[in-house]
């Protein structure tokens, strides 16, 4: 760690955005993709369906953030377009036996058309408009897919996949799983690293920080957004199809404006306008009732109660803690976790020799 | 056509409620500039105030309902001071997922304290529907629509004539000027929270009879979006005729589509007109123009 910048000089601007930005960074990535690899090796099944799911939400919000983080537009529609892709994964997997790895890009496909088309209104509305239109996407599509039984399949909108294999391998168990989600995870994180250095990735940015003045310096502004909402959508899309092979179901009750509300806390606790950032609140937001459950049921014991006793007081307290922290990032710490890192990071980095 | 008129009718009244809950979004929205995605929230809490005392703890509503706004002004209050103060110049998405943190506060708090079952909150009405010439009307609605258009010209009088509702105006429409002149901006940023969580107790009383209290109720609350939004943001003759209209066109679209899709119209078509009022005139019929050309 100390001295891993020292020698280092940089003399063009394509070296200051280099994707790896210190010589010690692309071992630090190899190492971490090993590592992230190696879960399986040390952690049981029920963990492993936690690390899973992070993964999972991890994708989603690096999505959203690409559009609320980088490009400055809300939306409250994240989980729709989650819906799209995953009733789309499900309907190419039962009736034209598509196979799970062209599912996945197909999902997320469809759910960038549909992203794209909700994001025509962002051409004549802004800020708080926006989120309300995206809101009136979410129920849109909710509706539309709930009540049309050729897209969700009548009975329950729920339609049941077989389970995905990988030319004759089975992805029945959650270690296998993780290698589906591993490198869908690793690719998302990866581009849109890289779709945050390109001159796409600054138009984003420029129209995020002040429209009007991205307009006069060239970005089509209008092209720009619909493409932050397809790019995003396209994510979510992604992220909606690898979770219904993962859970073997599409349903609509798993994308609800809930959904879309928790993306959004994870990227506003992580830190807006960071791909690290999305994946510590897509973390942190996945693991918080998990932990939440272990503290209470833990209290609640020593204090002599039935855990079933405790059951819808921890549904409730879930809800008041998940909008206080929501409410307590926002007024203490706007930047997120992402921010808490940077501070641990510039600690270590000048230790011991801190002032 | 008796049942178009049916259903156009007892759409109206709804829709009154609904503008009696957009009216205190509203005020907010007017006088602070935060959009609050917690008054459907707001309206459950009342709700459940109202409820548990008359249903849980057997109080008389002339005991009650007294209660229940003052509990309401005070968290009015208690929330412009506690949550919203501290976010005053922060971004649009912050303080909308402020007021949506909110909003998973109240639900988990009222759920904590009163349950998750649905509580009845009974109010002396017949529930015999009324015959008015070919229309049949249930009086709950007509009570409920007689309630909140009271309200309304209340709240419509209290703006036009009394010192504070001229000085939340004053507020209202350019708060550097009204600082100026020796308004209390703070204070009527907050009375606008207080007045915005009596008329949402007023709505939680009304639409907790006719839906029963649970935290289900909040939903009414997303439907606050369809009605400013036709009727402009800032507009409180706007709010009500938002209200009239979505009230009016889902109950008639919900008559005559639901027998074909299977229910859930009310909660798709306004929505729809939303998103088509947003591509026309996302200002709505009155609110104020906002100009800015690239």
């Amino acid at each position: 760690m100390i001295g891993r910048e020292s020698g280092v000089y940089k003399t063009s601007y394509e070296a200051d955005m280099a994707l790896y930005p210190l010589p010690v960074a692309k071992v630090a990535a190899i190492v971490s993709v090993a590592c992230l690899a190696a879960f399986p090796l040390v952690l049981d099944s029920h963990a492993m369906a936690l690390v899973n799911l992070m993964a999972l939400a991890s994708i989603g919000a690096i999505g959203l953030n690409i559009l609320v983080g980088y490009t400055g537009q809300v939306s409250l529609g994240h989980g729709a377009f989650m819906m799209v892709g995953s009733y789309t994964a499900a309907i190419l997997t039962m009736r034209y036996g598509v196979p799970f790895w062209l599912g996945i890009p197909l999902g997320g496909v469809m759910a960038a058309a549909v992203g794209a088309f909700f994001g025509i209104p962002s051409l004549r509305i802004k800020g708080l408009y926006l989120a309300i239109a995206t809101l009136a996407a979410q129920f849109i599509v909710e509706w539309i897919i709930n009540h049309s039984t050729w897209i969700s399949g009548g009975a329950q909108s729920t339609i049941y996949v077989p389970t995905p294999a990988f030319f004759g391998w089975e992805i029945d168990t959650e270690f296998r799983r993780w290698f589906m989600i591993l490198p869908v995870a690793i690719i998302a994180y990866v581009a849109a690293l890289n779709l945050a250095r390109t001159r796409i990735g600054r138009a984003f940015v420029a129209i995020r920080d002040r429209d009007i003045a991205a307009e006069i310096n060239g970005v089509n502004i209008f092209r720009y957004k619909l493409l932050a909402f397809a790019v995003s959508s396209f994510y979510a899309g992604v992220a909606g199809a690898l979770w219904t092979y993962y859970l073997k179901i599409a349903n609509y009750e798993h994308f609800t404006l809930v959904t879309s509300i928790q993306y959004l806390a994870m990227i506003i606790i992580g830190g807006l306008g960071s791909v690290l950032g999305s994946v510590f609140g897509a973390v942190f937001i996945t693991l918080l009732p998990i932990v939440l459950v272990y503290v209470v049921e833990g209290s609640a014991r020593l204090a002599g109660y039935e855990y079933a006793s405790v059951a819808d007081f921890l549904a409730n307290l879930r809800l008041i803690i998940f909008g206080a922290l929501i409410i307590l990032s926002l007024a203490i710490e706007p930047e997120g976790l992402y921010r808490l890192w940077g501070h641990v990071k510039r600690y270590f980095r000048l230790w011991p020799f801190s002032y | 056509m008796s049942f178009f008129a049916d259903l156009f009718v007892n759409g109206l009244m709804i829709g009154a409620m609904y503008a009696l809950v957009a009216l205190g979004f509203v005020l907010i929205y007017k006088a602070t500039s935060v959009v609050n995605f917690a008054q459907g929230d707001l309206v459950m809490f009342g709700g459940y105030i109202a409820a548990a005392m008359v249903s849980l703890y057997h109080l008389p509503l002339a005991v009650a309902v007294p209660a229940m706004l003052a509990t309401m002004v005070l968290l009015g209050f208690a929330l412009e001071r506690g949550v919203l103060r501290p976010l005053v110049g922060h971004s649009v998405i912050s303080v909308v997922m402020v007021t949506i943190g909110l909003a998973q506060v109240l639900q988990g708090t009222a759920a904590m304290i009163w349950g998750a079952a649905t509580i009845n909150m009974p109010l002396p009405i017949p529930s015999q529907p009324l015959v008015l010439g070919e229309i049949l009307v249930s009086p709950t609605n007509i009570v409920a629509a007689v309630i909140s258009a009271g309200f309304l010209v209340g709240f419509a009088y209290f703006f036009r004539a009394s010192r504070m509702g001229i000085a939340m105006r004053a507020v209202a429409n350019d708060q550097q000027a009204a600082m100026a002149v020796g308004i209390n901006v703070r204070f009527i940023f907050a009375l606008s929270w207080a007045i915005a969580g009596l008329a949402a107790g007023i709505g939680g009383i009304m639409w907790g009879n006719m839906l029963g209290v649970d935290t289900n109720l909040a939903l009414v609350g997303l439907k606050v979006f369809p009605v400013v939004i036709l009727g402009g943001l800032d507009s409180i003759p706007g709010a009500v005729l938002g209200g009239l209209i979505v009230g009016a066109i889902e109950s008639v679209a919900a008559g005559f589509i639901d027998p074909y899709v299977g229910g859930g119209t009310k909660d798709f078509i306004p929505y729809v007109l939303m998103i088509l009022a947003l591509m026309v005139r996302p200002y709505g019929f009155f609110g104020r123009e906002t100009i800015e050309r690239v």
